[in-house]
Order: structure tokens, then sequence, then C-alpha cells
């Protein structure tokens, strides 16, 4: 369910800087997401297909740029994506991993008329 | 024409949280976000700590849940200020519903409160409210492979209680896999086995909660 609140909030974002250009009309929202946000990209735009009716969004595409999870060694310093739960690391087989990535969740640009 | 935007989807929700903070600041107010699976026992720690610290210290509790008050009646009984926010489906607690609910709470008169989240270890890790510690409850029977399975919660956990220690004997579960997970993904996390059912291991949690309390004085006449 949590799809909704970041539909709504994505669509808040979009409006307040579209109004701020000026613009009539949005026709591509570019958006981020990182693996780990738990955020399904067909659940995202069904929500906004039904919530942008009327507004100046309705009708546009919106495209998802995914950023694999990626940890940060704390014994080596070695960077690694972590694939099937594996959070070892590649280069020392350390366990003690800070997450770098894989936790974005933003707008990186509208493209508007 | 293509305008650059480069903003958190959640940055309304997360301003909301820091003015949230500010409030709780302002009343001398020390709160925690207890986020866990369905039946990991989130009430039943808040019921157990009201009876450690309620000599002590003033406690309030805001429930959240996606429908019913069961919750927020059983802690009612204990004579705390207690308030249920209903989700309506929403698999979590944000920012704008605490600020709602902290308009109807006596924070004048409370030292401690528990938001008690709704159970789901996916989003609610996402979705700041504005407590200061976010305590995640894990328990013996949900298995020693979460941490790895839910990274984020961990990642974002200040303290993790692994509660129903009393059942370790009887179930599979690796104690000390488990610590090598939670410290990996987050080497600043305590972690303590608790049962809300026995009470082993509560001394270890009050006394954290007695030393984030007594940091934080309480300023006179807020």
């Amino acid at each position: 369910m949590h799809e909704l609140a970041i539909t709504q909030a994505m669509i808040g974002l979009v409006n307040e800087h579209a109004d701020k250009a000026g613009a009539q009309k949005v026709g591509r929202i570019n958006l981020v997401v990182g693996e780990m946000s738990g955020f399904v990209d067909q659940c995202v735009q069904f929500y906004f297909d039904q919530m942008s009716v009327g507004t100046i969004m309705e009708g546009a595409e919106l495209t998802f740029k995914r950023v694999p999870t990626t940890g940060r060694c704390r014994d080596c310093g070695k960077e690694f994506e972590i694939e099937e739960m594996d959070w070892t690391c590649p280069g020392c087989s350390g366990n003690s991993i800070q997450l770098v990535g894989g936790n974005e969740l933003f707008v990186e640009s509208i493209e508007v008329d | 024409m293509e305008i650059k935007v480069l903003k958190d989807i959640l940055s309304a929700n997360d301003q909301l949280a820091e003015s949230n903070r500010k409030l709780l600041n302002g009343k001398g107010v020390l709160a925690l976000n207890l986020m866990s699976t369905p039946g990991a026992g989130k009430t039943s720690l808040i019921l157990a700590t009201i009876e450690g610290l309620k000599d002590k210290f003033k406690i309030g509790v805001i429930e959240g849940d996606v429908s019913s008050s069961i919750d927020a009646e059983r802690i009612g009984r204990e004579g705390v200020p207690a308030l249920q926010i209903n989700t309506g489906g929403e698999c979590h607690l944000d920012a704008g519903m605490i600020q709602r609910a902290l308009g109807d709470m006596p924070l004048g008169d409370i030292d401690l409160l528990f938001i008690e989240n709704v159970g789901n270890l996916i989003c609610t890790a996402e979705f700041a409210t504005g407590a200061h510690k976010n305590v995640v409850i894990a328990s013996v029977p949900e298995g020693d492979d979460k941490p790895l399975k839910y990274p984020l919660m961990f990642t974002v956990a200040d303290v993790v209680l692994v509660n129903k220690a009393d059942l370790l004997p009887h179930l599979r579960f690796d104690t000390d896999a488990y610590h090598k997970s939670v410290k990996g993904l987050n080497d600043k996390v305590e972690i303590f086995e608790i049962s809300c059912e026995t009470a082993q291991g509560m001394e270890q949690w009050l006394s954290w909660l007695d030393r984030q309390l007594s940091a934080r004085k309480k300023k006179p006449g807020k």
C-alpha cells in the first residue's frame, strides 16, 4: 500500500516544480528508485494514472531508473553490489557492510511544456 | 523543456517529521518509534515498560493500526494517555498523522512517548515520524534471517530488542549469527534479548531507557 502515499507525495513535488516553472503540461517524470526501497513500478504507474486525471500531468510518462543495493566494507573499503541477500565482502569476506546505495527515492527531473 | 528537480519524494514528510521533533524537544518529551512485524510484541513491550517505569516517568502512547482500537484500549487500562491512529489501509504511520496526534496528547505531562507503528518491516522504515530513536522489536519465532531480508529496517534502528527469548531453547534461532547480521548492517545498534512474558532481559532495556531519559532534562513549566 505504500505506493499510494509515495505517488501522492510525488505528484505534490512535481506540481510544485511545474508551477514554479509556469508549465502548462508535464510530459514526463523521471524517477530514481533504489532496489531496497520496496517500491513496485507498475503499482505507482497505476495510482498515478488514476490520480493525475484532470491535472497538468495527466498522461505523463513515468520513467524509473533503478539503483542497485550497494555496500561498502568497513574492513577493507571495497564497494560492491549486494546480490541474493549476500552481505559478504567479495574482497576480504568481511561481514561489516555499510549501506551506500539502493535506498534512493527521488524525482530527478520533469519534462514540461 | 527539462527541469531538474533532484528532490527526495519523501522530503515533505521529512520536514514534517523535523517539526514534530522540535515540538517534542520543546516539551521535553523523548519519543520512540517502535517497529516490528505483526505479533512480535510491540504492545506487550509497552505494557511491560509502563510496569517497569511508571513510578519514575510519565508515559504516553500513540498506537498505529490499519484499523481497530484494541491496542489503545489495552494501554488505556494502565491509566496512561493512549491515542489510536487508524491509518485506513496505509501500512505505516507518517509524520502528518503523528503531527495531528501530538495535538491531542497532553505533552506537558509526558516524559516518554511511545509511537507504536503499524506491524510491517518495510515501509515503516522509510517514513520518518519525528521520533528521537527507532526501536525494532524482533522475536525469536520470526527466524534469524530477517535482518538480511529487511536490511533497511535494521540500518535505521538504534536498538533491536529480540523478544520471546524464553522460546530460544525450543526453536532453531542462531543468536550469534543474528547479532553478526545486525551488527554487520549497523555497527552502532544496541541489541538486547528480552522476554515480555518472563521479564528476562528487561532490566537492560529499562536501564537503556533510563539513560536516554536522564540525559534529557524536563524543561520546567512546559
